[in-house]
């Protein structure tokens, strides 16, 4: 802009005024700091100079100690122990290539161990002590102490590490501690500075990782005032941590021993709920990993066969296993046709081995066919005619209703990791998921546990308690010993009738000679059980298979063969228990779950000890006492699971 | 100033600008630096890597850059100084949605080869913004609300464009920077009272409301602010090293440990001993002979710009030079400010020596800006 001379006057004139005043206030401020200089560099040098010379304040931090797990009876799942391990910090050290040097002529060290630490003190800020190495012998820790001139920076500590004294028992369960990944810290929105502590362990998976909040506790430190040779002078104060809490599972350990123990061999699931309150007493995965391992930092060989294993033994197959849930799922048609009362329960259908339906024939099981069954005698002999009338009777819609009333196809609150909540088809999730209408087909499928339906071995055992009790069961894993264990369940307002008819179905299945778990019946007062098998289909015998003479799934290649299920209730009177076994690939129902569904709620029954041959059919009883032995070899000493609860 | 007041007949034209030059200022610009170089070869243990080497090279490029910004009339500057005000706003934007993440802060755009971060850039292109809209302005609007409202959102947009990427130290810079503009362009000093007294109040308000029963923030927000203004509070983060900071600064005494003796040990603890601490360093090795040395050093800078501009008419020219040294002295007074624990930890470097390229081309832009408004100011007739 074009101004006047005088105009350029009054802004100069203006401007140099201002600038005037900002210089006054830079000299003012510059003055400032040239006093606080004078201040620290001339009058209070000696003190500083002490304080750089003779002393530093050292600050440290004091792990918490994590919380305790323990079993419902007290039994130690998840505890601490103590551990000599060496701890190195960079500004102390000076040279640190030469330090770890002569460190590793002392002890043993890896290449990995030097490189990792290494890794860790140039990535930490110097003064954050880096563990180098962990689970020293008390004659490494002297020999370090002895040389501690030689060793700058290199201090011995004695810590607490994690340590699971149930090994493999608990490893889905509880899960295990592993250090803090830059994963870890990227999730959590406000990391405890603990967490920067290197190797600081926390959570990875299970109970160890939803609840490590709870677990954790907090940090206490430390100022201290340390010389230069890094000797503590005094300590300044101290903020004192608190430890982590600890917690109660529902889980009996002993039960949970022995029904891992009972899958060894196979890979699959079993869980045992309290019908009563939910609690979940044993929910075992076999086969299971050690935990331990990952603690101290598992190595790439052992992570590597147990990622290839075929038995996927990472897997928490109890939650996280979907099956079809085949026959065990009738139970649910059978309720949902009474309630749509599209049958009495009392008439009779005929089974001639198969049904023709849109054009497709539906097989049953049994080739030959049932002849005339009812509910019960459908449920007894598993007969599938009966339930694909039933289900093209009542639809789709009643069955996924009463599907998810009975507690299938919910994700279930549970402190562990990964709890799939399943799949209860319906027309909608078809229309969405799959982008085509619902078939009839598909409910004729879905009515057998095949189809889409796929279910947890924990569902299963949710439906069965629902079964037992009419009330509306939901699975609990932790409980507070302080209050009582009684909860009540809300009512599932099933009718006493339907419900006599499905538990009579289930008490013939087992106690019935025609019924398909005869064979795994309990004999003895109170504690008759009441169950289904089922047998669900992964893939069908191809008719080049049969026609090269494959008509047994034993013929067939292991990962082809049918899934065995089982679930049971027992007693039947007074019912206590709920059972759900699920074995990947066993070939069937009767043959292969229910043995072991039947062994594991006898062991519910005693307390989790090993049954006695009196609840056994007579002529069962020799080759069971021989199975015993052979498991009784296995199974964990009383002494491991001694109560240690303070 | 615009073509029409370019008195060629008064101006130097050619290579004769090369006798026009700012030369004191170019003479304590590098002395400066030299107080940086020195410095980084003694935190490298002797050694002009990785820092001395780079920060010399990267010094020589930006006097080269002064000296190009210089011969460039400062009428050009004037007429550019919106486009690169809107350009950096820009730049901006692309940090807010295509920035890259380094340090825990989105501060980077990358635009192909280059790596740039634009929050250094609009240090000085809003200065140049505000002093170009001053020399736009009637002189009798300057202090009228509207037009002040309007300097406010020229400085505070770009401020609060780099505050969320988040970037303390630069917003705050920025903003001042800003500030320091409209004051000297002759704002009713009214307003910044009643500024002051404003941000005072709410401080005081917020403050006072602890533990009453009408308490504005929540509990762990005020913690943080006692963290943030106390550092020692946080033992574990900033509070630490500033107490070491300032130990290693206390213990340096009148005249230092001497050259390369500072406890090296000592100063391993400071993540950023070549860059936002370097100070200390400088403190330790001198004492108060090196210390206060530079920071005479520094003022003398201020100087020499605040007599560069009593001495021109042009309202632009003398606006920008203002800008600038009032931004260069935020610099330097907020970095001593921290080291010695008289100022919360805000990432500002020491400008010229502490070790870092982009917050140094920028400064020398800038200084280049200073000084083609030296050799093109309008002559006080004689």
């Amino acid at each position: 802009m074009k101004r006047s001379e005088r105009e350029k006057q009054f802004s100069q004139r203006m401007i140099s005024r201002r600038a005037l005043m900002l210089g006054g206030l830079q000299v003012g401020i510059a003055g400032t700091l040239m006093w606080r200089l004078r201040d620290m560099q001339l009058n209070q040098t000696e003190q500083f100079h002490l304080l750089a010379e003779e002393n530093r304040i050292n600050l440290r931090l004091l792990p918490p100690v994590r919380g305790l797990i323990y079993d419902r009876k007290g039994v130690l799942i998840a505890g601490n122990e103590q551990n000599y391990r060496v701890v190195m910090k960079r500004d102390d050290a000076g040279d640190i290539d030469l330090v770890l040097e002569r460190l590793s002529q002392l002890i043993p060290l890896s290449d990995e161990d030097i490189a990792r630490a290494r890794h860790d003190m140039l990535r930490n800020r110097p003064f954050v002590p880096v563990t180098v190495a962990e689970r020293l012998s008390w004659e490494e820790i002297s020999r370090i102490a002895a040389n501690a001139p030689a060793l700058p920076g290199v201090t011995p500590e004695m810590g607490l590490s994690r340590h699971y004294p149930l090994e493999h028992d608990m490893a889905h369960v509880v899960g295990y501690v592993g250090p803090v990944s830059e994963r870890d810290l990227a999730e959590l929105e406000a990391p405890d500075p603990v967490l920067m502590i290197p190797r600081f362990q926390i959570g990875k998976s299970g109970v160890e990782r939803v609840q490590e909040n709870h677990l954790r506790g907090r940090a206490g430190s430390q100022r201290v005032e340390v010389n230069a040779v890094g000797r503590v002078m005094r300590e300044l104060d101290r903020v004192e941590g608190s430890p982590g809490g600890n917690l109660h599972l529902t889980i009996d350990a002993r039960l949970q021993n022995y029904a891992l123990e009972r899958l060894h061999g196979h890979s699959g699931a079993a869980v045992v709920l309290d019908v009563t309150n939910g609690d979940i007493l044993a929910l075992a995965s076999g086969p299971s990993f050690n935990p331990n391992l990952f603690v101290r930092g598992i190595s790439t060989s052992d992570f590597s066969s147990l990622l290839e294993n075929e038995f996927r033994p990472l897997v928490n197959k109890t939650v996280q296993g979907l099956y079809p849930p085949g026959s065990t799922f009738k139970m649910v048609t059978a309720l949902a046709a009474l309630e749509d009362s599209v049958t009495d329960g009392q008439e009779r259908v005929f089974c001639p081995g198969h049904m023709d339906i849109s054009g497709h024939r539906f097989h049953c099981w049994r080739r030959g066919g049932h002849g005339r069954v009812n509910m019960t005698s459908a449920l007894s002999e598993s007969c599938d005619v009966y339930f694909y009338e039933m289900a093209q009777r009542c639809g789709i819609d009643k069955i996924n209703a009463m599907a998810t009333r009975l507690g299938l196809g919910v994700r279930y609150e549970l402190p562990i990791t990964s709890v799939s909540a399943g799949l209860n088809p319906s027309r909608d999730w078809k229309q969405r998921n799959r982008n085509a209408a619902w078939r009839v087909g598909d409910t004729v499928n879905a009515s057998i546990g095949q189809g889409y339906v796929l279910t947890s071995p924990l569902q299963l055992a949710v439906m069965t308690a629902r079964l037992a009790t009419n009330k509306a069961v939901l699975p609990r894993l932790l409980r507070d010993p302080t209050e009582s264990a009684e909860r009540v369940a809300a009512d599932l307002d099933l009718r006493p009738e339907w419900l006599r008819l499905i538990r009579r179905g289930m008490n013939e299945t087992v106690n019935d000679q025609r019924g398909t778990a005869y064979s795994s019946r309990i004999v003895g007062e109170g504690q008759v059980m009441a169950g289904k098998t089922g047998t669900s289909q992964v893939f069908s015998i191809t008719r080049a298979e049969r026609e090269a003479g494959i008509r047994r799934q034993e013929d067939l290649p292991w990962n082809r063969r049918n899934h065995a299920l089982f679930v049971d209730y027992a007693p039947m009177d007074d019912p206590k228990y709920a059972v759900a076994v699920v074995i990947e690939h066993g070939g069937g129902g009767s043959s292969t779950a229910a043995p072991i569904g039947r062994d594991i709620t006898l062991a519910a029954l005693h307390d989790g000890q090993v049954p006695p041959l009196a609840s056994y059919p007579s002529p069962q009883r020799n080759r069971i006492r021989a199975e015993q032995e052979e498991l009784e070899e296995r199974l964990r000493q009383p002494e491991a699971l001694r109560i240690n609860r303070a | 100033m615009s073509y029409l007041e370019y008195n060629t007949k008064r101006m130097p034209s050619g290579l004769s600008k090369v006798l026009y030059l700012n030369w004191p200022l170019v003479a304590l610009l590098t002395l400066v630096a030299g107080y940086g170089v020195v410095m980084l070869y003694s935190i490298a243990g002797g050694n002009a890597q990785p820092w001395a080497e780079p920060q010399a090279r990267r010094f020589v490029f930006g006097l080269v850059l002064m000296f190009i910004v210089a011969f460039m009339p400062i009428w050009i500057w004037r007429s550019v100084a919106g486009v690169a005000y809107v350009v950096t706003l820009l730049l901006l934007l692309g940090v807010e949605f295509f920035g890259t993440i380094g340090m825990g802060a989105k501060r980077w755009l990358v635009i192909g080869p280059v790596r740039m971060q634009p929050s250094e850039l609009a240090k000085v292109t809003t200065i140049m913004a505000l002093a170009a809209y001053y020399d736009l302005l009637d002189m009798k609007k300057v202090s009228r609300p509207l037009w002040v409202l309007l300097a406010a959102l020229i400085a505070i947009i770009p401020a609060l464009l780099v505050l969320r990427q988040p970037d303390l130290g630069t917003a705050m810079l920025i903003a001042l920077g800003g500030g320091v503009v409209i004051f000297a362009a002759g704002v009713h000093w009214g307003y910044f009272a009643a500024l002051i007294g404003t941000a005072t109040g709410l401080v005081t308000l917020v403050l006072q409301s602890r533990g009453t029963e009408w308490q504005i923030l929540q509990n762990y927000q005020y913690r943080r602010i006692d963290s943030f203004l106390d550092p020692t509070l946080d033992p574990l983060g900033a509070g630490y090293h500033v107490n070491q900071s300032m130990i290693a600064l206390g213990s340096g005494g009148w005249s230092g440990r001497g050259f390369m003796e500072g406890t090296q040990a000592r100063l391993n603890f400071l993540p950023e001993k070549h860059t936002d601490f370097i100070f200390t360093t400088l403190a330790e090795e001198f004492g108060f002979v090196g210390a206060s040395s530079l920071l005479i050093l520094y003022m003398l800078v201020i100087g020499v710009c605040l007599l560069s501009a009593f001495n021109t008419t042009n309202r632009f020219a003398s606006l920008v030079t203002l800008g600038i040294a009032g931004t260069f002295f935020l610099y330097f007074a907020v970095n001593m400010a921290m080291v010695m624990g008289l100022a919360p930890v805000v990432g500002v470097p020491l400008p010229l020596v502490s070790y870092g390229g982009s917050a140094m081309i920028v400064l020398m832009f800038g200084f280049g800006l200073v000084q083609s408004a030296h050799i093109h100011r309008a002559r006080l007739p004689s």
